[in-house]
Formats: C-alpha cells, structure tokens, sequence
C-alpha cells in the first residue's frame, strides 16, 4: 500500500520476535506490557499537559485575552509549574470522610481513562491492542470514570459533592445511550466494531462522507452526547462552579485534584480520538476517489500526523461550544437526551440500515 | 409485655436538608449566607443571612459632616457610587435651597448614566457568569473599562469617585471628557450586538430563564421591589420618570416595562436600559453649558432643623435618603432605604420550588451588592 | 387625593392623629395601638390604595422611640409620612405592618436589630445584621461603644 512507510506493524512484529526469542514467553509478554505502559504513561502526561494549555490559550482566544505567557516562550510551561506546584500542595484529609473511598474514587477516574486508551489505534500498528469488540470495549471502560466521581461526591461528607456527584450519575447514564447508539449507526455502516478494521474501511472515504446525512448526523450527536459524558461545559453540571462551587471535587486538593483534572482533559481527548476515528478516518489520510496525484500526496504526511490533526480538530470543536455556551439545567439536560437525541438516534439508525441495504452508501 | 416503640422512619423522600450557599461562594456576589432547604434539587426555602460587612454607614453618618457624608455613600453601592453620592448632594442641596449651576445638572446626569451603564455591564458579565457562559466575564469586563478609564481621566479614581460635592462637582470634568464620551457611545453600541449574540440570542440561555422566578406586579409593589427588576414585573417605579432630578424631565428616554416578570425579562430590561443610557447621553453630551462646576456654598454646611427625603435612581432601584436635621452640621439621623434590600426580601418567595441552577440564576437576575444591603 | 383630603381621611380613622407642619410629605402621628388598623384601611381602601411601603426607619428622638412608615399609593400617586412613637425605651413594641406590606418584614427586623423596638406578630423577628448575642442595640443615641469603632 501507498502509506506502508509509515507501517509500525513489521517493527513492532520485529520487537516481538526478539523478546520471544531471548526470553521465556511469560517475561517476553511482562517485559511488552511494561513497555507498553510506559509508553502510554509518557503520553499520557504529555497529552494531559499539553491539553490542559491549549485549553487556556484557546479559552484566552475566545475571550480577548493573551493567556499563559510568562513560564516560557508563549508560557509553554505553564502547565509543568502548575502540575509541580499540585504535586507540592497538602492533601486535606476531611472530618468524617470515608477516607477509603476518598482517596480510592481518583484513581478510578484515572484508571478508567486509561484503560480506554489502550483500544485507540494511533497509526498503522500503533495500538496496544486491537480487540475485535474494541469500540464496546471504549464505550464500556470509558463510562467506568463515573464511579470515581460517584464515589468521589458520596466519601466527600459534603453536600455540594454529592449534588454534583449525582447529577453526572444521572448525566452519564442517559447520556451513554446516545453516546452507543450513534456509534451503532457507524458500526452499521462499517459491519465490523474492530478499530483497525474501522479506519480500514476508510480508506477511500472517510465515513461521515460515506455515510449520507445519517453519518454526519450521528457525529453531531456523537459530539453532543460525549460532551456530556465527559462533563465538560454546556454540561458541565457536576462541578457547575456557580451553583456547587466545584461539585463531585470540591473537597480535594493536591495531587487528588490533579488527577480529576487530568482525567477530565484525557477523556477529552479519548472521545476526540474516538470521533477522529469512527467519523474522521482515523490515521488514514484524506483520499478522493480518481485523485491518484493528490492522494499520493497526501499519504506522505505521516498517520500520527493525521490522527492528531483530526483529534485536535474535535478538541477544539469542544472547547469552542465550552466557552461560547451557558450551562444547562438538569432537567433541560435530561429532556435533551430522553426527548430529542435518543429518538433522533433511534430513527437515524434506521435510517442507515436502510441506506446500507439499498447499498446506496459510497 | 414489653411496648412496642414506633419510632417513625424519615421518608427520604420527603425529607429536606440544608446547605450554606456562602458567605464565600461563587454566586452571591460577595459576603451574602443564604441558607437553602432543598428537597432532592428542588429549593423549599432560603432564609437570607447578612450583615458579613454591616459598617453602620447611618450612624457613622450621625458623626460625619454633609460633605463628610458623601464619601461614605460611595460604599453602599459601590457600582452606582456616583448616583448615591447624587442622592445626598441633592438632598442637601434642597434643604439648603441652592440652585446648582445648569453645567452641573448636566454632566451628573450624563456621569449618572455612564455609572449606570458600567454598573450594567458588571451585572451582564455575572449575570452570564452565573449562567456557567465564563465568555461573558471578559466581555462585559472588558467595555466596562473603558468607562472607567473616562472616570479616571476626570476625577482621579475608578470606583470610589465622591466626585459629587453638595452644590456641584468636586472638580471640572477633564477636556477630554466630552470626546472619550462619544467614543465610548459609537463603540459600545457596536459592543452592545456582541451581548446579545453571545448571551440574548442563545437558546440555552432563554429556555433556562423563562418562566423562572416570576414576580408579579402586585407582589413587587408589596415587596417594594424597584428598578429594572421591579420594572420586568410592570411596576412602573423610574424615580427618573416619576419624580426627575438634575435635567431628566429635559431629555427623552423610555421607562422600559414589562408584564412577564421572569428572570429573563430582568434581564432583556436591564439590557434595554443600557440603550436608553446611551440615548440620554447623546442626548445631553454636546448640550452641556458653559459656567461654574459648582455653586458658591458655605464652609460650614447646616441644614434647617426639619426632616427631609431624597430618593434617586441606582442602577439596582430606588435609593431613598431620609434625613432628620436638628440644625447642626451633622445629620440627627440618615437613613438610606437602599434598593438591594428590599430586593433581597423577595427572593425567598420567588426561588421556591425552584431548582439550585434557578436560584443562582435569579439571584443573578436580581443583581445584588451586598454592601448596599448590609450598609 | 390630595393632602387635604387625605389628612381627612385620616382623622376619620384616628381622630387622635397629629398634623406636623411644613413637612416634605403629608406627616401624621399615629397613636401605636391604632395604626394597624389604619395602615389596613390605608392599604385596602379603594380611594387610598397606599400599596408601596418604600421606607420604614427607625428614629431614637431620644426623648422618644419612633418608627417612620412613609406609604405611596402607585396606582394614585399620593403620597403620606405616619409616625408612631412610643416613651417606653425598656420594652418598645409596635403592631407589625409585615402581614399589610411584605416589604415591612426585613425593614422591621432591621429596626429591631438596631433600635431593639419590637413588632409584635412579626412572623420572624431576628436580628438580621448582628450577631444573635450582641448586647444592646447600637443605632440609639444612648449606646455605649465600648470598641469605638464609630469614633474612628
């Protein structure tokens, strides 16, 4: 294939391969996995701190200000003393707090963000594995933060927490239907719910392209509904820093809070990155059916290259309906889901069963 | 035989709890307690707490001379500082029986209605703010600065100006004055879109304030509610149009009323008095007289043994100043009837059976300073 | 209405009322155990209508306490200034108008915080500004600033 220079699959069989032959199976698989996780964690942070920035200097942009801009050229480390001054900070132990579950419930929401992570395919063979079931797999460990936060506002001893905590309880549950059900719509078109098999299927078109209206209705819905599950603005209800100051973690501080923080960016980032894929083509570079010349240009930019691009691209889109949008109320929250989204959802699978039975599809 | 002791078990869901919303928390605007009964989400009742910042203004005003008098009134409403230092001038002025200059009356009402445009912004901004749109914040900060950049340029001071003296102005405004003005006029109606396409025309916006809080015309007359949030209901309630001071029985403007009374109304008659500041001020802005910035009046100022009452117009309602004089240079008694808290009376009533966001909401709808309520 | 009739009006309530003189409003003292009665009728009436209570002060005259209601009717535009005092420094107490106008319910426990007069049958009469074991009620003249914060 065109783009096989940036293939990452005979270099990582090459890793394999080695490992298998000088060491014993049993340790070969420790010595992958360690790696692996190694990796991720270094991404992991990189990503988190670099998010955390963007997200200033993109709210700075739309509300006339500069932004960070005095830790480093343009205020790059900002978000490197900020995290240092975190991990600096005392944690408050709290009076009657299930101690317990109050320092249990971040690394939940920690956990569960990076359980996701593992399914995303960030090139050509650059996913730490490729389930067959990989988008149930993200679906299901990704909804899995919620518990965190649940725990987080019920060990608080703390009203405002517990409010919070509940109301993204609420939020997630409704919320991960649409989230599931627009996916579907895609899975349909796609016949398969395998990542790698997903961005193949694109290679000569990305699916909301392919798709007619109903795909590019479903990633509307997709970007709402993931908003929500993510508990970013307009829905941001659980921390609604104007009503419940900061909602499920009001009572944390330090490193605690951190990784609420982080958690909530690399969700983000991992429902960005499920967006890029399912609707955006994933790594596989834009293609135009007949255009030899230009595809072939474009297979020269590197998939890592296009993956984030399309990832940073749904993050911005994110950020621009946080800043721009007031926040909603928990019934509105609840009618948008139960009274518009699902029934939209419902009819527009449909929908795309019908398209993919005529073969009406590209 | 033992008895048998029913203790009743509490229906959870009948029960209600409490929660201190402040004194620190980030929608009561200051050092406000509201204590919430909830019910699940759902406000039962709130029982206001204030008094975090009660300085006794009225008594230390028993200590104070007029002139004295007027510095303190700066720190009841801090946003409309002019116009409660408009309230004691005036006051003083009528009991004295001075007639102040024409450019005087002029450029306070011109200074009035700039205070009450920047008083507005400040209320937009949180107003958006409290609605969980942060974009607002920086908006309505960020044109509010120009108007106290002017205040600057003139009398030295951004916040607490005590510009206003009894009998004229503590100084002539800056040359410069008349000019950032109209500037401020031609930019601000360009800014003043923006508001509505960020805020006013948004669907979350308008579909979480409908209907919310409402109050209506008789309670807001019982409640003494005034300004815009008294005027959303259509208690017709303008000290501007009903009893004008300094030149408003000279320029045209339209007491803005509406019948609904939600908070979304308090809001469209907040921004459509932020219009109508603007056509006062273009009205008088090229008009000003020449002649003195202030009255010849006495070193020692002492107001005739007797009582009287002045009431003017704040950008939050109707600020009442009830003086007792016993004929020496400081006042018997000085009572300010402050907007804010008689507001602050009716929120309790209408937040009920509303929800957390609601409250927030319409507390941001009735636009509170806290200062002005505890004086 | 005019103040004429206004001040009528009045004296057929409570002939016990006082006219004061040369006075920005319409000025009347009321005798305390009757102006409840007369702030209904006042409020209810259909030719008075004095529906917007827009100040309630409280005054230390010291040689009286004294509470000032000063009533404007929206729907006529009249205007009247009632007074009721009372000698009684130990133990002041008025009707409360909190039940007439709801208004009254915060100015009357402001007044009761700070000149300590008490109005009966007000449904939450506190302290809304002090704290609850504050001694003495600082706004009469007679009241001894131990902290002089006041003479700063």
């Amino acid at each position: 294939m065109a783009f096989s220079i940036y293939d990452f699959t005979s270099f990582n069989q090459a890793i394999d391969h080695a490992l298998y032959a000088s060491l014993p199976p049993v340790l070969a698989v420790i010595v992958e996995m360690t790696i692996i996780g190694l990796v991720f964690l270094v991404f992991y942070a990189v990503v988190g701190l670099f998010l955390v920035y963007a997200e200033r200097k993109v709210c700075a942009f739309m509300q006339n200000r500069v932004g960070p801009n005095r830790v480093g050229p343009y205020g790059i480390f900002q978000t490197i003393a900020d995290f240092i001054k975190l991990l600096m900070k005392e944690l408050i132990s709290i009076k009657n707090s299930d101690k317990l579950l109050f320092n249990l419930a971040p690394f939940i929401v920690i956990i569960a963000s990076f359980m996701a992570i593992a399914a995303i395919p960030f090139g050509k063979g650059l996913q730490a594995i490729d389930f067959d079931i990989g988008i149930l797999y993200v679906i299901a460990v990704s909804s899995l933060g919620v518990v965190g936060i649940l725990l987080a506002g019920w060990s608080s001893n703390n009203k405002y927490s517990l409010i919070g905590a509940m109301r993204s309880g609420a939020q997630i549950i409704s919320y991960e239907l649409s989230v599931g059900l627009s996916l579907l719509t895609i899975i349909v078109l796609a016949g398969t719910m395998q990542f790698s098999q997903i961005v193949e299927g694109q290679a000569n078109g990305w699916f909301i392209f392919k798709g007619h209206i109903p795909a590019f209705i479903a990633f509307i819905l997709f970007l709402i509904a993931s908003t929500a599950e993510t508990n970013r603005g307009p829905f941001d209800l659980a921390e609604a820093e104007s009503e419940l100051t900061a909602g499920f973690h009001t009572e944390y501080s330090g490193i605690k809070f951190a990784f609420f923080f982080l958690a909530e960016y690399m969700n983000m980032f991992i429902v960005a990155s499920i967006a890029a894929t399912v609707f955006l083509g994933g790594w596989m570079p834009f293609h135009f059916s007949g255009w030899a010349g230009f595809n072939h240009v474009m297979d020269y930019i590197p998939p890592f290259v296009w993956y984030l691009g399309k990832t940073a691209f749904v993050i911005f889109l994110m950020m621009w309906f946080k800043w721009t949008f007031p926040r909603l109320r928990i019934d509105q929250l609840l009618n948008l889901e139960w009274k518009y989204l699902l029934p939209i959802n419902l009819v527009n699978i449909l929908v795309m069963a019908f398209i993919v039975l005529m073969g009406w599809h590209f | 035989m033992k008895e048998v002791i029913h203790t009743p078990v509490p229906d959870i869901e009948e029960e209600e709890y409490h929660i201190n919303m402040g004194p620190q928390h980030p929608s009561t605007h200051g050092v406000l307690r509201l204590v919430v009964s909830l019910q699940g989400e759902i406000v039962k009742s709130l029982k206001p707490h204030c008094g975090y910042i009660h300085r006794g203004i009225e008594k230390m005003c028993e200590k104070d001379t007029y002139p004295q008098i007027i510095h303190l009134t700066d720190r009841m409403d801090y946003l409309s500082a002019h116009i409660n230092n408009h309230a004691v001038c005036l006051l003083v002025e009528n009991a004295l029986q001075v007639e102040v200059p024409e450019r005087v009356k002029y450029i306070r009402t011109i200074i009035d209605e700039l205070t009450r445009i920047q008083s507005h912004q400040l209320w937009w901004a949180c107003y958006g703010m409290d609605l969980g749109g942060l974009t607002c914040f920086f908006y309505g900060l960020r044109d509010r600065e120009h108007i106290l950049d002017i205040f600057e340029e003139s009398f030295g001071s951004r916040l607490l100006h005590s510009y206003y003296t009894p009998g004229g102005l503590m100084q002539d405004i800056h040359p410069n004055f008349q000019k950032r003005v109209k500037e401020f006029i031609k930019y601000f109606q360009k800014k003043i879109k923006d508001y509505d396409r960020i805020l006013t025309g948004n669907v979350i916006m308008t579909e979480r304030t409908r209907g919310i809080g409402i109050l209506s015309k008789e309670d807001a007359i019982n409640y003494a509610v005034t300004g815009p949030s008294g005027r959303a209901s259509g208690f017709s309630c303008d000290v501007r149009k009903h009893y004008p001071y300094s030149v408003y029985d000279k320029v045209e403007f339209r007491e803005v009323l509406f019948t609904e009374g939600d908070t979304l109304h308090r809001y469209y008659a907040r921004m459509e008095e932020m219009r109508e500041s603007m056509k006062i001020i273009e009205q008088l802005i090229d008009n000003i007289p020449e002649g003195e910035y202030s009255a010849k009046m006495k070193a020692v100022l002492k107001l005739p043994a007797g009582e009287y009452y002045q009431r003017v117009e704040t950008a939050r309602g109707e600020l009442g100043a009830y003086c007792i004089s016993d004929g020496n240079k400081t006042p018997f008694r000085l009572k300010f009837r402050s907007p804010n808290f008689s507001n602050l009376g009716v929120l309790d009533k209408i937040s009920r059976e509303h929800k957390i966001a609601d409250l927030v909401a319409i507390g941001a709808s009735l636009d509170f300073v806290i200062p002005d309520i505890d004086r | 209405m005019d103040n004429e009739r206004l001040t009528e009006r009045i004296r057929t309530l409570v002939p016990e009322a006082q006219l004061e003189e040369n006075k920005q409003f319409l000025t009347l003292v009321i005798p305390a155990d009757k102006f409840h009665d007369l702030a209904v009728n006042l409020k209810e009436s259909e030719d008075t209508l004095m529906d917007y209570l827009f100040c309630l002060s409280g005054v230390d005259m010291i040689k009286h306490l004294m509470v000032v209601y000063h009533l404007n009717s929206t729907k006529h535009g009249h205007s009247v200034e009632l007074k009721v005092k009372t000698e009684n420094r130990e133990n002041p107490a008025f009707d409360t108008v909190s039940d007439i106008w709801q208004a009254a319910n915060f100015y009357e426990r402001e007044v009761f915080d700070l000149f300590g007069i008490r109005f009966n049958n007000h449904p939450d009469l506190r302290r809304i500004f002090l704290d609850e074991n504050w001694q003495g009620y600082p706004f009469r003249k007679d009241y001894v600033d131990e902290v002089n914060i006041v003479d700063l």
